[in-house]
């Protein structure tokens, strides 16, 4: 029996804060020192980031297997380009809206939801994948969408006159969206509402007895993973300043599901190491091999499951326990 | 004459089949408020199956269940902690991965009203509740003896343990009715001792009324008022300990089962 392990129990210290504090230093000063293709790069890497945190809370708290992630993406995606593309948006503009129809998409997938459990759950929302890219190629639909060829956005610049280049000012933008969503998953996740999430993820009957109302509270999840998980989709067209519907097809689904795992399930900031997962590791492969990029990557994965089975979140959580080992709690 | 205070619980010709399995066959019995009432019968009587009744996750067919003056009959499961009924689970219904404390804290959760967007924002609202419920999780940990595995994963934790956590989460949450469904199975003797005195102690501070489900006979002959006894979901006996003791079925009941234990007992070694 594992006794000795502790749950951390989302207090925030002083370490905890200056720590913060550290990393957001450095994520910002990044902004001042990288060129415009790696600041394009990390600005993908927050989209990311902000996608799989949508999923960390579906899927990692709230134990609903979604495996059609990528289909609320590609809604934020576009809710953002058909704004600003169409209709001349500006780009920050769409954010809500985006938010708003990735939550109603989320909130009305949520009741057949409801019915299904499990692997039949993932296999629904994994057809709501496959799905997406054909949706969007609809003739019908492509004044709005731009059919096959998908829609081109102008380039965001930096507001008032201040000094930064586009990719500056759009990777701090993305940077402070980013910083937002992760802040109210976290607010979100450390009390009432996320203590009933996990504990529906653990028990449902037990959690029912508590008082928990499953229907409801699956519900609302789908909706905020959904809006989450658009509001990343949201990012990246606007950093990409193109959207297509095969950028979007069920690998993406794939793709965000194995950024949610390495990062660790049920750990919000292993979400940002599963965003930075999904832009680098697929590069790094292609580096290292450009014959069988697949494979690379694929070892690559299969390497990172055996050295942190619970994800990066789960592996930094028990070397901070290990650092500060308690004496093993005595129970009778 | 003096006047029966109005029962607490009115368990009332409850009918509960599965396929062709008839778990109650009409149960009826009433519960005082402030009492602690003994189910006892042999396995696969009907206990279980009439706790999960009357906590909502079954729907029995036929009858009806009053708590506190309303009909419990088609009120939704999570609505139930609400009404004030608490309870835990004879296997032990724990969230394995969450820790003793968030477990607990779960316990609380119908006591509290902040949603989504209230926790998402840590509005004060949501502060205001952490505190409370901290509150009330700080004198239950001590009252348990649970406060040196707070932090530990649930799911790690010895059985015994494990069942004063279930206690715990029941607790917090303030319930006028708990079940307990076989709160003293896998414990050895002092510890059944033990689990008397915690339940002898708690049940007036907490204002309890108390089902009890336990085969411990010696458990619920001590802490009960009332004792009633099913078999092949029948009502056999009601009444006290010391009458429901001498009734003829329930000797039966229990010589039979004890036999058939001894000769299973007697063919396994
Ligand atoms: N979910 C279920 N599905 C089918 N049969 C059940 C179910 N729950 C209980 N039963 C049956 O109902 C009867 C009573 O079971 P139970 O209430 O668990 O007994 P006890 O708790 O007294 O041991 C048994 O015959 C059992 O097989
Ligand atoms: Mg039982």
């Amino acid at each position: 029996m594992d006794a000795d392990r502790t749950v951390s129990s989302g207090r925030f210290g002083l370490t905890q804060a200056l720590g913060m504090g550290a990393f957001l230093a450095v994520m910002v000063g990044f902004a001042f020192i990288a060129d415009s293709y790696h600041l394009f790069q990390l600005t993908m890497v927050v989209a990311y980031a902000v996608a799989v945190l949508g999923l960390t809370l579906l899927t990692g708290y709230t134990g609903q297997i979604s495996l059609g992630q990528g289909a609320f993406f590609a809604i934020g995606s576009y809710s953002t380009a058909i704004l600003m593309a169409n209709y001349d948006w500006p780009y920050w503009a769409t954010l809500p809206v985006a938010a708003a129809v990735s939550a109603l998409v989320g909130f009305l997938i949520g009741f057949p939801a409801l019915r299904l459990g499990g692997l039949y759950l993932a296999l629904t929302t994994f057809a709501l994948a496959v799905s997406v890219p054909q949706i969007l190629k609809v003739n019908a639909l492509s004044d709005f969408t731009g059919g096959v060829q998908g829609l081109t956005m102008d380039k965001a610049e930096a507001p008032f006159g201040l000094p930064l280049t586009g990719d500056q000012w759009i990777y701090l933008f993305s940077l402070g969206v980013g910083c937002l969503m992760f802040l109210l998953a976290w607010n979100l996740t450390r009390g009432r509402t996320g203590r009933a999430m996990m504990a529906v993820r653990e028990q449902a009957v037990a959690a029912e007895a508590m008082g928990v109302g499953l229907a409801a509270l699956k519900i609302r999840t789908f909706a905020v993973s959904a809006m989450i998980t658009g509001i990343g989709g949201a990012l990246s067209a606007i950093a990409v300043q193109f959207v297509a519907p095969d950028s979007f097809n069920f690998f993406l689904s794939i793709t965000l599901f194995v950024g949610l795992v390495v990062g660790g399930v049920d750990s919000i900031p292993g979400a940002l190491f599963g965003g930075a997962f999904i832009e680098f590791i697929p590069n790094i492969a292609n580096d290292i091999s450009k014959a069988a990029p697949g494979a690379i990557y694929g070892a690559i994965l299969i390497g990172f499951m055996f050295a942190l089975p619970r994800g990066v979140g789960g592996g930094v959580m028990a070397m901070l326990r290990r650092a500060r080992r308690r004496p093993l709690p005595e129970v009778r | 004459m003096i006047a029966l205070p109005a029962p607490l619980l009115s368990v009332r010709d409850v009918v509960m089949r599965f396929g062709g399995v008839v778990a109650l066959g009409g149960v009826s019995f009433d519960v005082a408020p402030n009492q602690i009432c003994g189910l006892i019968g042999p396995n696969g009587s009907g206990k279980t199956t009439l706790f999960n009744c009357i906590s909502g996750i079954y729907r029995y067919a036929e009858g009806d269940i009053v708590f506190d003056g309303t009909s419990l009959t088609g009120v939704k499961r999570h609505r139930m902690a609400g009404r004030g009924i608490g309870r835990t689970f004879q296997n032990v219904a724990l969230f394995r991965s969450l820790s003793v404390r968030q477990n607990i804290l779960v316990g609380a959760h119908h006591l509290g009203r902040s949603g989504f967007i209230a926790n998402a924002l840590r509005l004060p609202i949501v502060r205001a509740e952490e505190a409370a419920a901290a509150a009330r999780l700080d004198a239950l940990l001590d009252l348990l003896d649970l406060a040196r595995v707070a932090d530990s994963p649930a799911g790690s934790l010895p059985f015994p343990t494990q069942k004063r956590v279930e206690l715990a989460r029941a607790l917090i949450g303030a319930p006028k009715l708990l079940l307990l469904d076989e709160p003293a199975g896998g414990l050895n003797h002092a510890e059944v001792d033990e689990l008397a005195a915690l339940l002898d102690r708690i049940r007036g501070p907490f204002n309890l009324t108390i089902l009890l489900v336990e085969h411990h006979m010696s458990l619920v002959m001590r802490v009960s008022e009332q004792v009633v006894a099913l078999e092949f979901g029948r009502k056999i006996a009601d009444g006290t300990p010391a009458e429901v003791r001498r009734e003829p079925e329930v000797i039966r009941a229990y010589l039979g089962e004890t036999a058939e234990e001894d000769l299973r007992h007697a063919a396994s070694a």
